[in-house]
């Protein structure tokens, strides 16, 4: 895929992309994000138009649809800040799938272009804006599941490296940690039974590890994960980062909460 | 909601066979990634210079062709061209009724498994033996390979004792060694029957003529010593352009395959045997295979053609360990099956669905000796199956989201109106992907638009003049 080592401009002026996942469903992720940032002295934009990366239709195979939300997606984030999303997957989407479908379009420029200024949140802040520790404080043992999507990118470095610099965290590691956990988008709903098989032993794995959390830069493997652990009642916190960042900065009274 | 090929076939696979495959591939993917990393620094370095090498070769075939044709024909090979898989068997056939012969030895070869070579031969009463161990395996019981590498990856050993035990080659032993002591004592007797040796090739080089096979039982050297003519079916991706690449090559497959060094057998062939050795072919044929490789190649597919058949993408590929090989309903299963199967195919749209039988999770990419970027074939492969509109089960209709993902007043409509799947009861919502997800597992409440309007409405947003907090 994609491995960028990029530095952000500086201006601190982010446009966030909340996607599609926390706005249905997950506002506090997107919450957390905003706060995140912005005690890192960025001033968080909302595009008001937003509505989603692109990625269902483009994994679904029906590339025609998925251009048509990607036109609307660069129009919305015009600009020159940087776009901050809180997904690896959907960022994923704009880095290397955009790109993909674009290739023979007249417009792939503009794709390119936003491409070129899109980051995950934890590549943003330790790769973009230089902080290489994050402060505060959060008592727990954690999981962390490594997206598939930021395979091949910095995020997965960058997400363990801020989770092991928490005061009071640690990272607990698990078996096939390298596995998919089975959601894949539409994936998880046109091969339900593949899917929930990954799954199962996606959280067996880890449950194995005794975490106090299961955390991830990605809501839609947390959205499927926690939904076979509620159906089978099992008890296992789903925390994305963002909220662990957040929280340490409330634990540690860096901000308020 | 109508269901996947691929996804029905794991709703009703056999435990003990998806618990064999998964072992199994979880094995042979520790062991890949403890051989890799465990002598080289930067693997995916190598990784990438392999896939930069076949990416060459496949694209410059029209040169390296025609130079490993001159070079075998040096050598005292005889070369032929099969369009498809039909006349590679017919050369066979044609190639054993001039020597009067009726028995073959066979090493194991993929795009023989490709063009069906012992069916169509044994269809015209010639006897042709698998040696290959696994491959003798699924021919007692008349089954298929499942697995590229590790054709039985699906039986266990309790299996092939009773197999061997039914064939008569002694009573019911499950001990692997006791196993392999009868095969290969029966597997002895068919070696010295045999006229002809057929193999395939793991690599030929366009810059010797040499032709290169790995194996770990040495079964390809005994198809060649006692046989009188040894004919290679080699698909014509297989080349590579100098001796000297071998050595990336054979470093890369031995420890993607097996998690090997090396295999235990690395034999180069330049030719039928020279006067001054005891023993060997007197004859010698190597048949290039088409059957469809240069339509890939002109398709935005081609870099599957890099392929060397290491097997380490299915290996770890979590649909393939829930699915197994077979589910896959071809030769070539797995990752690289998804891609190349509905290539391979007479008709595109039979295949249509293998490459929708992914995640996207790029395991496949990230293990893959040559680099291939599989999940970006796959999407390839789905938007053309889109395009030249083949239905396919199970996938949700796109259209009206794309509509209303491009209309941001409808989209902020459906945010709102969302709220009214926690309203009713789940099982009434009369959407089948909806459905497809709430029958395995839970859904989050609803909050469509509560970040927007907490966004909106919060009483004091971080504005770039206020002072910066500190940075630690
Ligand atoms: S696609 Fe790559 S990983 Fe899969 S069998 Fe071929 S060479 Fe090996």
């Amino acid at each position: 895929m994609v491995n960028l080592k990029r530095k952000s401009p500086p201006g601190k002026k982010i446009q966030l992309m909340a996607t599609c996942l926390c706005d249905a469903f997950f506002d506090d992720v997107a919450k957390a994000t905003v706060e995140v940032l912005e005690y890192l002295g960025c001033e968080v934009i909302f595009p008001d138009g937003q509505t989603c990366c692109g990625q269902p239709a483009f994994n679904g195979g029906d590339w025609a649809s998925s251009r048509k939300v990607v036109r609307h997606t660069v129009e919305v984030f015009r600009g020159e800040e940087p776009v901050v999303i809180p997904s690896g997957s959907c960022t994923a989407m704009l880095l290397h799938g955009t790109v993909l479908e674009f290739e023979k379009e007249t417009d792939r420029k503009q794709v390119a272009e936003l491409a070129s200024r899109s980051w995950e949140l934890t590549d943003y802040i330790v790769n973009g804006l230089g902080i290489n520790e994050w402060p505060g404080k959060f008592d727990a043992k954690v999981a962390f599941h490594r997206s598939c999507h930021t395979r091949g990118s910095c995020s997965g470095e960058t997400s363990l490296q801020l989770l092991n610099s928490i005061d009071g965290m640690t990272v607990v590691p698990f078996g096939g940690g390298e596995q998919c956990c089975g959601f894949g988008g539409t994936f998880s709903v046109s091969f339900p039974n593949t899917s929930e098989g990954m799954g199962k032993l996606k959280i067996a794995n880890v449950m194995e590890a005794q975490p106090d959390i299961l955390t991830s830069g990605d809501m839609g493997c947390l959205m499927h994960l926690g939904g076979l652990v509620d159906r089978h009642n099992k008890e296992l916190q789903r925390v994305h980062i963002a909220q662990i960042l957040r929280d340490a900065l409330q634990n540690g009274g860096l901000i308020e909460k | 909601m109508s269901v996947q090929p691929i996804d029905r076939y794991v709703e009703r696979i056999a435990p003990d066979v998806q618990t064999a495959v998964m072992e199994n591939s979880i094995t042979a993917t520790q062991k890949r990634h403890d051989a890799l990393f465990g002598d080289y620094e930067d693997p995916d370095k190598i990784r990438r210079i392999a896939g930069a090498i076949k990416q060459h070769t496949v694209e410059h075939l029209d040169r390296y062709l025609p130079q490993a044709e001159e070079k075998l024909k040096a050598n005292g090979v005889k070369v032929h061209w099969a369009s498809d898989g039909e006349e590679a068997n017919r050369i066979v056939f044609e190639i054993m009724r001039s020597k009067k012969a009726t028995k073959v030895v066979k090493s194991k070869s993929m795009v023989s498994e490709e063009t069906e070579l012992g069916h169509y031969l044994e269809e015209r009463g010639m006897e042709c033996v698998e040696t290959d161990l696994g491959e003798y395996i699924v021919q007692i019981d008349n089954d298929h390979p499942s697995h590229i590498v590790k054709p039985i990856i699906h039986k266990n050993r309790q299996d092939v004792a009773r197999s061997f035990e039914r064939e008569g080659l002694g009573e019911y032993n499950d001990d692997p060694e006791v196993i392999t002591h009868r095969a290969r004592k029966h597997l002895r007797g068919k070696y010295m029957e045999a006229d002809v040796g057929i193999t395939g090739a793991n690599f030929v080089s366009a810059e010797s003529g040499r032709m290169l096979l790995i194996t770990n039982e040495g079964n390809s050297r005994f198809c060649l010593a006692p046989t009188k003519v040894h004919i290679a079916m080699v698909g014509i991706e297989k080349l590579v352009p100098k001796d000297r690449d071998l050595s990336v090559m054979l470093n890369l497959l031995a420890r993607s395959a097996t998690g090997q060094r090396l295999t235990v057998y690395t034999e180069f062939i330049s030719g039928p045997k020279s006067a001054a050795q005891p023993d060997g072919p007197e004859e010698m044929h190597l048949i290039f295979l088409d059957n469809r490789r240069t339509q890939v190649l002109e398709s935005d597919c081609r870099e599957i053609l890099r392929c060397i058949r290491c097997g380490a993408c299915m290996n770890v590929c979590p649909v393939y360990r829930q699915a197994s090989g077979f589910a896959y309903r071809s030769v070539y299963p797995g990752p690289l099956g998804a891609v190349l199967s509905p290539l391979l195919a007479s008709k595109f749209a039979d295949y249509a669905d293998l490459p929708k039988a992914s995640s996207l999770c790029g395991a496949c990419n990230e293990v893959c000796p040559v680099d291939i970027p599989i999940p970006d074939l796959l999407l390839r492969l789905r938007d053309k199956a889109k395009v030249e509109g083949i239905k396919s089960p199970g996938t949700p209709p796109m259209g009206m989201w794309a509509t209303m993902a491009s209309k941001p007043v409808l989209w902020k409509t459906a945010l709102s109106a969302g709220k009214m799947m926690d309203f009713f009861p789940k099982s009434m919502i009369p959407v089948p992907a909806f459905q497809a997800w709430y029958k395995k597992k839970d859904l989050p409440e609803w909050h469509g638009k509560r970040f927007r309007s907490w966004m909106a409405n919060r009483p004091n947003p971080k504005k770039n003049d206020q002072p910066e907090a500190s940075e630690k």
